[in-house]
């Protein structure tokens, strides 16, 4: 890991949160925080609720009981919105690019809430409106440079291998500048190659932005090499939480990915 | 520019880019493409970023006669720090940048390397790694300071506060830098660079602004190059060819250097940028035609049709027209029309609207593959020449284009074929020297002053050099006919389908030969027949991408055929190899030429099996990734018997 990087303060404190459909339940009594500039991890085998505990962050989910306190705020019931605003970006599991669109403009949409400029004066690219656009295209380039990927520039995403498409989302997703970046399952379906190419995107990220990044990943060797703490979840509870070190030992963690002797 | 080098004080580079500052202050000397946007800066702010950086250099103890070693890709600073170190009278040594670091070390050791001025991070990394190694090493400058935040050692500097510290030298110091550009002499090394090592490990080849600007002169008086004309420099800064066109003949005549965003946008840079004098070894070529077929292929049947049409009509008078030769009002008009619809459209999409001079060199080009572009109306030109002449032996004369020939002598070379058939050069652009090396030297410039190319060639009627093979690769079969390697492989790799090809056949009965397959035509190939393939080595096994390489090695066995020399040269056996041939393996040289002995060692069970008569054989293996790791490929290769055809040569000649 990189020496420079400063751990801070708690940013984002997750306080006994349990979320139920119906009769299911999906996460029961979950604490853990996460503070900044750390990458943290959550892992953990298939339906143990990673992905809904992500949910839960960027409000799509509103948990029926426990507390979400981000930067000292309450948030019970966070919604997407105000997640967005509050400086919370993600990327999901199942890509959810505009196909049709081209790369930039895709990177593009990630602006969006920071466009300032009205409807009129956007649609004659006139005055204030034109000095915005170019702003933002200029942020968007920086962002399209760091993650290497010039060369698609004009390309339609759904024109894409799995790969490239993976790195334009981050791309959208760091365009909105968040302070914590939410990854659901980044390198799932990657060959090695571009699996190192994302963690390396990722360290970078952490490093050199500053961003906070919460992760979902399956590929220990990613998982242990890059966070700096792990949480582990397992039928929608909390089993561990440590360093990478401390929860490999775990005995827990251990029985809940390999099975138990019945 | 023709009095440019009579005038003493223009004998050397930096006082050439002195005098395009003072000259045309304005005119655009560099561009880059940066965050999506061409940068442009101009002769005389070129002349700024250079002067700040000699002096940033001078002030960390850069020397007369030090060597500065030069990694990355054509970044517009790398360029400059060249006549950086020229004007201090050092000598820039350009490294091949996709060099893995132990390669790098030979020559970091070799060249007693003490500055090195690298691109971004990866190079910095790489000499990291070696840096125990070359203890000559003392600073190491980067570009790009992106992901170098917390590299704390004291050696290295970014090229942003060598140029800060350069500035207040040169405000301190104003006469410093002029005093030093003035003791430079023609005869200085400019220069270094390595051999790219086919046989034997790498010499630095010494070069004097002297040879470099003549080599300079001629081609621009040659092919009427001025100051407003663009070239894209997206080659290799390492390779002499590249040296020649983006710097030596940029900074004599003044003309506009274009580098690319990244090595994987030179397509759309260049559609963009839209030069007009383009330098591509034949490879570069070969894949921009490849592709244009796969997407011809891929493209509905009145535009296929089309496309076929018109290419047959080009074929038939398109390279004719472009010479100026008679050719019929009909055959015109047809041209005409193709032009609007089809070649007009075809050199736009490949960046070649404003080309006035393509060249070629560095590997013999497939005659089709010459004729397709001058077809379209792309005047692609071959020259001929070596680390060792400056790149600049030969050079086709507008309107005197033979596909199979390089041309007469350049104007001031002086070019002679010895007895055994070698071909000899001297002249001004001939290498000072091979650094350190005088036994080498004295082996390769003989007692007249000749330069020993090693290349086996001849003149003919018209007083056009042609080159056959390099010398020591010219072999005989057993039955005494000779056998050309080169020329066999040139052969088969105009095949889109082939791209690599290696023959052997010295002191044997029969020609065989390795082939590695094109894995973008293949596969397209492969996916429009609903093959199923995970990945080079499962495509290469299949029964009908044999049957496909058949087929190619069959109608290159009939062109043959007809060859009097060479019609024993048919291939009788060959095999598809398992993995692609690769400079991180050693197979290939990192200017991607084969390297026969190396690969004839590490296949010898393939060879054998060739040539035993088996039908199968298996192999494993080791392959390195470009990270340094190693992994293993293994597989049961077949090998497959090719038609032969009778010798047709006295037919023909009848």
């Amino acid at each position: 890991m990189s020496e420079g990087r400063q751990i801070g303060e708690v940013i984002l404190d997750l306080k006994n949160i349990s979320l139920r459909f119906g009769g299911v339940k999906a996460l029961t009594d979950i604490s853990f925080d996460v503070r900044e500039h750390e990458v943290r991890a959550i892992i953990g085998p298939n339906g143990a609720g990673k992905s809904s505990m992500l949910n839960v962050i960027n409000g799509v989910y509103r948990p029926q009981e426990g507390d979400i306190i981000f930067r000292g705020e309450h948030h019970r019931d966070m919604n997407t919105y105000a997640a967005a605003k509050a400086g919370i970006a993600r990327t999901f599991q199942n890509i959810a690019l505009f196909k049709g669109m081209t790369v930039l403009d895709n990177i593009m949409t990630g602006r969006n809430l920071k466009m300032k400029s009205n409807f009129l004066l956007d649609a004659l690219y006139w005055g204030p409106a034109q000095r915005e656009e170019i702003a933002h295209r200029r942020k968007v380039e920086e962002i399209i440079d760091f993650l290497e990927i010039q060369h698609i520039r004009k390309t339609p995403v759904g024109r894409l291998p799995y790969g490239l498409q993976k790195r334009v989302e981050l791309g959208r997703a760091l365009a909105a500048e968040p302070s914590i970046l939410l990854l659901d399952e980044p390198m799932a379906g990657m060959n090695v190659e571009e699996k190192q190419d994302m963690c390396r995107f990722v360290l970078d990220v952490n490093d050199q932005l500053g961003t906070t990044i919460v992760l979902i990943e399956h590929d220990m060797g990613v998982v242990m090499d890059i966070s700096d703490r792990v949480v582990v979840l397992d039928y929608g509870r909390k089993i561990a939480d440590g360093t990478p070190d401390a929860v490999r030992s775990n005995q827990d963690v251990i029985d809940a990915y390999l099975g138990v002797a019945h | 520019m023709s009095d440019n080098v009579r005038l003493p004080s223009l004998s050397t580079f930096p006082r050439l880019l002195m005098h395009h500052a003072q000259m045309r202050p304005n005119h655009p000397a560099t561009r880059e493409k940066d965050m999506g946007i061409w940068q442009t800066w101009t002769w005389s702010q070129v002349a700024e970023e250079v002067r700040a950086m000699a002096c940033g250099l001078a002030e960390l103890g850069f020397k007369r006669g030090d060597n500065l070693a030069i990694i990355g890709d054509n970044r517009p600073r790398l360029y400059w720090a060249m006549c950086a170190a020229q004007c201090l009278g050092g000598v820039p040594v350009p490294l091949y940048q996709d060099a893995v670091a132990a390669e790098m070390v030979f020559v970091l050791q070799d060249a007693g390397i003490k500055f090195a001025i690298v691109e971004d991070q990866e190079q910095v990394d790489k000499l990291l790694e070696n840096k125990s190694q070359c203890p000559d090493l003392l600073h190491i400058l980067y570009d790009d300071p992106r992901g170098l935040r917390h590299y704390n050692q004291s050696f290295l500097h970014g090229l942003d506060e060598v140029q800060e510290m350069g500035r207040i030298h040169n405000r301190n110091h104003p006469e410093f830098l002029d005093g030093e550009i003035e003791q430079g002499r023609q005869d200085d090394v400019a220069v270094m660079l390595y051999t790219s090592g086919t046989t034997g490990k790498p010499k630095g080849v010494c070069q004097t602004h002297g040879a470099f600007i003549a080599a300079a002169q001629s081609g621009c008086e040659f092919d009427k190059l001025g100051p407003d004309d663009n070239i894209l420099s997206y080659l290799p800064m390492a390779w002499v060819g590249d040296h020649l066109f983006s710097f030596a003949q940029a900074t004599y005549a003044g003309f506009t250097i274009n580098c690319p965003e990244s090595g994987d946008t030179v397509m759309t840079d260049m559609r963009e940028i839209g030069p007009s004098y383009y330098f591509a070894p034949p490879r570069v070529f070969e894949n921009l035609l490849t592709q244009v077929m796969i997407r011809m292929e891929d493209a509905g049947a009145l535009k296929r049709n089309m496309f076929h049409y018109f290419m047959d009509v080009a074929r038939r008078c398109g390279a004719e027209i472009l010479d100026g030769k008679p050719v019929s009002g009909g055959d015109r008009l047809f041209y005409a029309l193709g032009n609007l619809l089809v070649y007009g459209p075809l050199r736009n999409v490949l960046g070649m609207s404003r080309i006035r001079v393509a060249y070629t060199a560095g590997a013999a080009i497939g005659p089709d593959l010459f004729r397709f572009y001058r077809s379209i109306g792309v005047n692609l030109k071959q020259l001929y020449g070596a680390t060792e002449t400056c790149a600049a032996v030969c050079l086709q004369p507008d309107g005197q284009i033979k596909f199979d020939t390089v041309g007469p002598p350049a104007p001031g070379v002086e070019v002679k074929i010895d007895d055994s058939g070698e071909v000899l050069v001297r002249g001004a652009v001939m290498l000072k020297e091979y650094y350190k090396r005088p036994d080498a030297t004295a082996e390769s410039i003989d007692a007249q002053g000749y330069f020993h190319t090693g290349d086996a060639g001849f003149f003919d009627e018209d007083g056009h050099l042609k080159i056959i093979d390099r010398a020591k690769d010219v072999g005989k079969l057993a039955n005494g006919a000779m056998f050309a390697p080169n020329y066999i492989e040139n052969k088969l790799k105009f095949f889109s389908h082939i791209k690599e090809a290696v023959a052997f056949g010295d002191r044997k009965d029969e020609v065989c030969a390795f082939i590695n397959i094109d894995m973008g035509a293949v596969g397209n190939w492969a996916e429009r027949r609903n093959i199923a393939y995970s990945g080079y080595t499962d495509l290469a096994l299949k029964t009908e991408v044999h049957e496909l390489i058949r087929d190619c090695v069959e109608q290159a066995n009939a062109e043959l055929a007809h060859d009097a020399m060479l019609s024993d040269s048919q291939v009788h056996r060959f095999l598809i190899l398992h993995k692609e041939l690769d400079p991180d393996d050693d197979e290939l040289t990192r200017t991607r030429k084969v390297r026969r002995g190396f690969i004839g060692e590490k296949y010898g069970v393939l060879i054998d099996a060739l040539y035993s008569g088996k039908a199968s054989q298996f192999i494993e293996t080791e392959v390195k990734f470009e990270d340094g790791r190693k992994g293993k490929v293994s597989a049961d290769l077949r090998i497959v018997e090719a038609k032969t055809f009778p010798p047709q040569s006295a037919k023909k000649a009848a």
